[in-house]
């Protein structure tokens, strides 16, 4: 380590040992953030607001974490947390459907009064059992940082001698849990897959829709994949949509306004062309 | 020859074995087979019989030890069988009278569709039968016992189709289990007081118990006798077990099971000699039971009914002579064979009449069968001849012998025990012209049936007469049903079931005066009953004289009544004692009053007790966890939120005592 | 400035987020809200760290981080492997045991 590094450390490890001002308005400024966060993730219909309001309140948190002389802690939590956790999240919440918003009402009956009741009494024991806690004054990470010549070479030094076993197991741990995490989502796939050929040789045999599908949204005006095209009777095919947005019942009808206009079109076409009734489609 | 004993009773077994485990594959010939085993059996009795009578009269007596049963250190349990006089007569009768019988029911069950079943069931009750006369040991009689007792339960229900045949061999079970129960308290008995089962040894050692002891087993067994032999005051299953079908009601009802108590009274003679109260309790059984079954046989109109109170009666004869000591052991036994050869005859001839009349049982629904039936009423009427004591036949010798001994037995007593036989006597003459009578004589009241026939006084319709009175009851109507249907066309019955009632006949006729040819049966059953000739305070002389008369005035009594005067097909309301004696003198109401109905309060009340108390107690404890786990369920909402909410509430009152705790 | 400060804000964050845990029902927002609770520990750990001037308080926070990190891992194959089957990511919905 360089000497210039050394020295950094143990100024910040004796600002750690006392509280200044400015740390003061630090903790209440991102304080309020933090607990504005916390209550955005608790009270945001939409996970991924939730998720950024978490995310806020973490980097809150790795600021506190700096303040107090956790260099390394501070780092991490950006990283591994705002960083790799976070984005798991939004990525599990992309898998999932990130457009929905949840439901705030309450469905189990008593609920949320039984949770606000526990919540307070939690809050209000803990605050009152910090307040009668003796604590004293913060000793600071400065005599603990210089041991071993800095935050991030002394917690090397405790992680890898005093604690290096619960550290390979930790380590263990996380395998099994990347191992664990693949085995859930993996899928086996239990036939093989048809190839297109097949596929084409299938529908050959079948003996149906040999050309490609109508298109659909002859009539649409913005969007129109979800809006089905209609025959030359009028009426909506449902073989122009998608399957998915079929199963998804996420079809578009058609108003029998547009329909009525179809219908007038083609009289005012066979009005022009002057034919009769019973030539008309 | 020993080997030839267990033979004897293998045979007939191997038949119930076959037939009953052979299957459909036998039907058309296992009749057949049931006969020839016992037929079998008969024959090696009979080559047995020749080998005893070819040998002195100490030596006359066999052993055959097949192997221990139960061989503990204090109790010896041997399937051991003895072959001595007197139970060589009984085989005689047993496998003599069963054959007959087998070969008469070839022809009665022709057409039933289980024949073979009930031969199986035949051979079954046929060893049980010797296995109980042979056994050396009275718990191998006892499982004889039993054996037959099932046999008889089998055999009563054996159309078991019919509620009536159901219940009635229900009934005779349960009443059997009452008699069994003093058999078996009697062999613990024995036990405890000799250490012993075998014959020889308890008979030997009898004089050396206490007389307490002793009357207790003789009471015992006679508790068990009256079981059996239907006696009073087990005697009421025996008219309902006329469900049965006739051939067991002439075998197993009439000429050897229903002796089986006379047997055991007969066989246990020294335990009754050294226990003179249980002696007396015995004679005081069989006089009652004799008078008894007189006056029920009196008013009677089914016929099967009828014969079976007389068979009741009969056997009261015998138990009294066997309650008399060594003056009427032999006697006993005499009547007993001789009772067996009359009876099986008078009920085979009772089958044949049914046979021959749609199964109609309504004496007074007959009429004037003798020229329908020649050789039914020949034989019929010579059985009748022989139960009345008509000098010259069976019965009158052995029934002449019982009342002889009867007033022998001493003062005032013997004149009690005399005058009873008398009368049993002239009831017998009675109530056996009645039948002979209503059945062979007088006009043909089954030609002029009423179409409707008003329901039998037999039958009268009351709630509270016992198991047997309802199924009873349907039997009869069924019966009725099955008569109005058409005019019955008597016929005679076939060769295969006149040629057993001939023999039976032959028998009825010969049997009691052959054995009373210089008192043969007496001396041949002197060795083992013992024997004392009878010293009647009046000349023997005047005493058959006397018997003869009162039978004479019976018969009388009875065609006056039946004979002179046409009888009507629907029964007069009768006389008080008429009323009674239809409805077996009230046992059946007695039983149901004494025990029955005690019974079923007791059990409804447990019931009650059952159900509020008990049940009470476990459905209250059960219905207040249901509460309240129906209570504690609704926090199981499956949620994972709700729990959470516990957990969490969880957490904040552990927080909340920690800082509690601290704050103390 | 009072050490017990960051106490009472760690005391703060942590009881929105157990709230959180309560009345969410979309699973995802749960596990936000169980990482919340998580941060709040570990900004105690960090503020007793620097009270006590010892380097232990902050490797837990580190274990602290790293076993969130698998949990959130594994947590959210799980929430994935739901979604799939159930087509929801409601946590009530995942209610088959109950009678």
């Amino acid at each position: 380590m360089s000497g210039a590094l050394t020295t950094t450390d143990a100024a910040a490890g004796l600002l750690a040992a006392a509280t200044s001002t400015g740390e003061a308005v630090q903790f209440y400024a991102l304080g309020a953030v933090a607990v504005a966060g916390a209550l955005g993730t608790v009270a945001l219909r939409r996970a991924v607001h939730s998720a950024l309001c978490l995310a806020a309140t973490m980097v809150v948190l790795a600021v506190f974490y700096l303040a107090n002389g956790a260099y390394f802690l501070g780092v991490v939590q950006i990283v591994v947390y705002t960083g790799a956790v976070m984005m798991l999240f939004l990525f599990v919440l992309m898998l999932v459907g990130v457009s929905t918003a949840d439901s705030l009402k309450e469905t189990l009956k008593g609920q949320r009064w039984l949770a606000a009741a526990c919540a307070l009494g939690l809050g209000i024991l803990l605050v009152g059992g910090i307040g009668q806690a003796a604590l004293g004054t913060f000793t600071g990470m400065g005599a603990a940082n210089a041991q071993y010549g800095g935050n991030v070479p002394g917690i090397a030094e405790r992680l890898f001698t005093e604690y290096v076993v619960a550290f390979e197991v930790t380590g263990a741990l996380l395998t099994i849990a990347a191992v664990g995490a693949t085995l859930l989502t993996h899928r086996e796939r239990i036939e093989k897959a048809t190839s297109q050929r097949e596929q084409a040789e299938e529908r050959v045999r079948a003996g149906r829709h040999l050309p490609p599908l109508p298109a659909p949204g002859v009539y649409a005006r913005h969007n129109a994949v979800d809006r089905p095209g209609l025959l030359p009777d009028g009426t909506p095919s449902e073989l122009t949509v998608s399957d998915t947005l079929q199963r998804r019942g996420q079809v578009r009808e058609v108003a029998s306004k547009e329909l009525a206009e179809v219908a007038a079109t083609e009289k005012r076409t066979a009005d022009y062309h002057g034919r009769g009734q019973e030539e008309r489609p | 020859m020993e080997s030839l004993i267990g033979l004897l009773v293998a045979a007939p077994l191997l038949g119930a074995a076959v037939l009953l485990c052979g299957g459909r594959r036998l039907d058309r010939a296992g009749h057949w087979l049931g006969t020839a085993l016992a037929a079998v059996s008969f024959a090696l009795g009979a080559v047995l019989f020749f080998d005893m009578l070819g040998r002195s009269g100490g030596e006359r007596t066999l052993h055959q030890h097949l192997f221990s049963w139960i061989p503990v250190e204090g109790f010896q349990a041997d399937v051991a069988f003895r072959l001595d006089q007197l139970s060589m007569t009984f085989v005689l009768l047993i496998t003599g009278v069963g054959t007959l019988i087998h070969l008469y029911s070839v022809g009665y069950m022709e057409h039933d569709a289980r024949r073979r079943r009930f031969f199986g069931y035949l051979n079954l009750f046929l060893a049980a039968m010797l296995l109980l006369v042979l056994a050396d040991n009275y718990l191998l009689l006892y499982v004889g016992w039993e054996g037959v007792g099932l046999a008889s339960f089998l055999l009563i229900g054996f159309w078991q189709h019919k509620p009536s045949a159901a219940a009635a061999a229900k009934k005779a079970f349960l009443v059997n289990r009452v008699g069994d129960a003093g058999l078996a308290i009697a062999i613990f008995l024995m036990f405890t007081t000799f250490g012993t089962f075998a014959f020889g040894e308890v008979l030997a050692a009898a004089d050396g118990a206490g007389e307490g002891t002793l009357t207790a087993i003789g009471l015992m067994l006679l508790l068990a006798a009256c079981g059996k032999s239907a006696q009073v005051p087990l005697q009421s299953w025996l008219g309902d077990a006329m469900e049965g079908p006739t051939p067991v009601s002439a075998l197993i009802h009439a000429a050897t099971m229903v002796t089986a108590g006379v047997y055991l009274i007969t066989r246990s003679g020294a335990i009754y000699d050294a226990a003179p109260n249980a002696q007396t309790v015995v004679v005081i059984v069989g006089a009652v039971t004799l008078l008894f079954g007189a006056i029920v046989g009196c008013a009677k109109d089914d016929i099967k009914k009828a014969l079976a109170a007389s068979t009741m009666s009969q056997i009261g004869y015998m138990v009294l002579a066997a309650g008399l000591g060594p003056i009427g052991y032999a006697f006993a036994i005499m009547h007993l064979v001789t009772h067996g050869f009359f009876k099986a005859g008078l009920f085979l001839g009772a089958g044949s009449v049914m046979h021959g009349m749609n199964d109609e049982v309504n004496m007074r629904k007959y009429g004037g069968l003798r020229r329908h039936m020649p050789i039914t009423f020949v034989t019929f009427g010579l059985g009748y001849l022989a139960i009345i004591g008509f000098p010259g036949l069976s019965g009158f010798f052995s029934k002449d012998l019982i009342i002889e001994a009867a007033f022998s037995a001493g003062g005032v007593r013997g004149w009690v025990l005399g005058g009873a036989t008398l009368l049993g006597a002239a009831l017998t003459a009675y109530y056996m012209t009645r039948v002979m009578l209503l059945t062979f004589f007088g006009e043909e009241r089954w030609r002029h049936r009423p179409t409707a026939t008003p329901a039998e006084p037999d039958v009268e319709p009351a709630a509270g007469r016992g198991a047997a009175a309802p199924g009873r009851a349907s039997g009869q109507t069924a019966g009725q049903a099955a008569g109005a249907a058409a005019e019955p066309h008597p016929h005679e019955s076939p060769r295969v079931m006149t040629l057993p009632m001939i023999v039976l006949a032959f028998g009825s006729v010969f049997a009691g005066g052959l054995f009373n040819w210089g008192e043969a049966f007496v001396h041949w059953l002197e060795p083992v009953t013992r024997f004392e000739h009878p010293h009647p305070p009046l000349p023997i002389p005047v005493i058959t004289g006397a018997t003869v008369a009162v039978m004479l005035l019976g018969v009388g009594l009875a065609w006056l009544q039946y004979g002179r005067r046409p009888v009507p097909v629907t029964a007069p309301r009768g006389s008080l004692l008429t009323r009674a004696a239809r409805r077996d003198l009230f046992q059946d109401d007695f039983n149901h009053a004494a025990f029955v109905s005690g019974g079923q309060h007791l059990t409804r009340s447990l019931v009650y007790l059952d159900h509020t108390v008990v049940d009470g107690a476990v459905n209250g404890t059960a219905a207040a966890f249901g509460g309240l786990s129906g209570r504690l369920r609704k926090v199981q909402n499956g949620f994972a939120r709700s729990y959470a909410v516990s957990m969490f509430g969880g957490a904040a009152v552990l927080v909340a005592a920690t800082l509690l705790m601290r704050a103390v | 400035m009072n050490p017990a400060n960051y106490l009472y804000l760690a005391a703060l964050l942590f009881t929105i987020g157990a709230f959180g845990v309560l009345i969410r029902r979309n699973a995802i927002v749960v596990f936000m809200c169980i990482e919340l609770m998580l941060n709040a520990a570990n900004l105690t750990l960090v503020a007793f760290s620097r009270m006590h001037g010892n380097l232990d308080g902050q490797i837990m926070a580190f274990f602290v981080m790293v076993v969130a990190a698998a949990e959130v891992v594994v947590g959210l194959a799980i929430i994935v492997m739901l979604y799939r089957s159930r087509h929801s990511a409601s946590v009530d919905d995942a209610s088959l045991m109950k009678l």
